[in-house]
């Protein structure tokens, strides 16, 4: 690997190399996706019965989430034993096993190597030898973890998903997630750029009201609403919300923002903004991540986990997946399908974020030594109530680097 | 002229107007009270009802192009329509139409791509003008790159 360096300033500068380097993205996969961390894979509610799966992936490594008949909810590298192969090859389903199309070598919903095809040969004739050991190459099973209906997944033993978390974040995690939920939908957006491009956007509550126009035309977000910041100890997660309190002061215009724009721009029909306080805390808009790849939001009334795959050092696929409560009312869906509208590659809200990382990746083609300057809120890395500040962002890298030992 | 006629006319208008930039003339396709839904084929197939995007009624179609003009940050970008198989069925007073498209993005350095193959299920009320009472839009594919800006 060629020597990379980290600039002297340490906390407040992210060199772009990191967004550019094969070998640093082949050693992400090893020490941060396989590694000692937590992903997320699905929401249980998309396994709703014995012997549902689904195939997803932990970066590069496809996996294959299953419930088994007792209901337990399993998690396996989709990876034959014998020569490799995909073992499911669908996107979900039911299945009393899982049989690899390539030679038939069949496994159970934890992934257990159950039957390999004519393993003791015909009539006395061909098979494998009785000291074979194919299973030494079975495929890896993770560790799972549900909280609250949202199921993650590790290759590591060495902690737990709650303790991964914090108690800093833990709890802004199950204030959403307060009950059974209800699966509303899904998507993709492809997004242009590594992977952490689009991980240091979720974390930087400095960009929402800036980028995002529709925020700050509507009042939707100003950074003069209260809100705050909050960051797990080790900085690798995060948390960051804004109240409901319409804010009716002008320091975006006295400040000359192109996102204040016309005063005289309003929505003909507000209700894909009208919000009910389901969560009665009067939190408009809460946007959490967890390390390396996971976000949920709650933008009004619209949750969603957002999944991060890296394809690539420039290629990110977002899996968005939309749900609500299992007992929403029909007004309570509507609102959510409306408000979908503020979302996903074509939200009012979202679309540009997929824009503006790309724009990154472009920008630094030629400069892998440069660095950007995260300097806003100082060096450090913790919670407050400012949200002009990258102390999530300065966290992410502190996490990344403790990782990658950079 | 008969029904099947009017109603490829009608696309191939709708189809000219977003192609050739003319977004404030797009919600005049629809009906007063039309309705206008973006999705993919994976979520239909499975009875889920999320939008990529969802309108319903000129107002909030106009609040789109209101935002795509003003508020909406994207590289600047055009798409070609090519809308085929047209197959329009007189039922009472409305039509229905279904009918293939693909989406050609054409950006600002040249760079086009597929961007989306599909379906529109359209209902058609045909007096006094042809509009869409329904356009449904079914993307085949689960993915969009980078941002959908422009309606399909």
């Amino acid at each position: 690997m060629k020597e990379r360096t980290w600039p002297a300033e340490g906390a407040t500068r992210v060199p772009y190399w990191v967004y550019q380097d094969e070998d640093t993205y082949r050693r992400e996969q090893e020490r941060i996706f396989r590694g000692p961390t937590w992903s997320y894979l699905c929401l249980e509610a998309e396994l709703p019965q014995p012997g549902s799966f689904l195939t997803t992936f932990v970066g590069d490594m496809p996996v294959v989430v299953a419930r088994d008949p007792a209901g337990a909810i399993h998690a396996f590298e989709n990876r034959c034993a014998h020569r490799g192969a995909l073992i499911c090859m669908e996107a979900r389903g039911r299945a009393e096993r899982f049989s690899c199309i390539y030679h038939n070598w069949t496994y159970d919903h934890a992934g257990n190597l159950t039957s390999v095809a004519f393993r003791r040969g015909i009539a006395g004739k061909g098979g494998m030898p009785a000291e074979a050991k194919p299973e030494s190459q079975a495929p890896k099973q993770l560790r799972v973890e549900a909280i609250n209906g949202l199921v993650f997944g590790t290759l590591s033993s060495k902690i737990g998903l709650r303790d991964y978390i914090g108690p800093e974040v833990l709890p802004r995690l199950t204030r959403v997630l307060k009950k059974p939920l209800k699966l509303l939908g899904s998507y993709t957006q492809v997004l242009p750029n590594n992977w952490k491009l689009y991980m240091d956007n979720v974390k930087d509550t400095y960009h929402a009201s800036l980028l995002h126009v529709f925020f700050t035309r509507f009042r939707i977000n100003r950074l003069t609403q209260k809100g705050g910041v909050f960051v797990s100890a080790d900085g690798a997660h995060h948390c960051t919300y804004t109240e409901m309190v319409e804010d009716s002061g002008d320091a975006y215009e006295k400040d000359g923002m192109r996102s204040a724009g016309s005063q005289g721009f309003a929505l003909e029909r507000p209700e894909v903004l009208e919000q009910v306080d389901e969560f009665g805390d009067r939190v408009a808009i809460q946007i959490l991540s967890l390390f390396p790849g996971f976000v949920l939001h709650q933008i009004r009334n619209s949750l969603a986990a957002r999944q991060v795959v890296p394809k690539g050092v420039d290629r990110t696929e977002l899996h968005w997946t939309l749900f609500g409560f299992a007992d929403d009312d029909a007004a309570m869906t509507k609102r959510r399908l409306l408000q979908a509208n503020l979302v996903g590659p074509a939200g009012y809200i979202s679309m540009e974020d997929g824009a503006a990382t790309g724009f990154v990746q472009r920008g630094v083609a030629a400069s892998p030594e440069r660095a950007s300057v995260i300097e806003m809120g100082g060096s450090g890395v913790g919670s407050g109530d400012s949200r002009i500040t990258e102390t999530a962002v300065r966290g992410l890298w502190q996490a990344w680097r403790r990782h990658m030992h950079v | 002229m008969d029904s099947q006629k009017e109603v490829e006319r009608l696309h191939a208008r709708y189809a000219h107007a977003l192609d050739d930039d003319r977004l404030e003339d797009w919600p005049g396709f629809f009906t007063e009270g039309g309705v206008y839904r973006i999705t993919t084929a994976e979520n239909e197939e499975r009875g889920l009802p999320l939008p990529v995007l969802y309108a319903e009624g000129r107002g909030m179609l106009r609040d789109r192009v209101a935002s795509l003009r003003h508020a909406n940050i994207y590289e600047p970008q055009r798409y070609r329509h090519l809308v085929s198989s047209t197959l329009a069925e007189l039922e009472g007073a409305i039509v229905r139409s279904v009918s293939n498209f693909l989406v050609v993005r054409i950006m600002q350095d040249g760079q086009n791509l597929l961007f989306a193959s599909g379906r529109y299920l359209d209902r058609i009320v045909l007096a006094p003008v042809p509009l869409y009472a329904e356009r449904v839009v079914v993307c085949d594919s689960r993915r969009f790159d980078t941002l959908l800006a422009i309606p399909l």
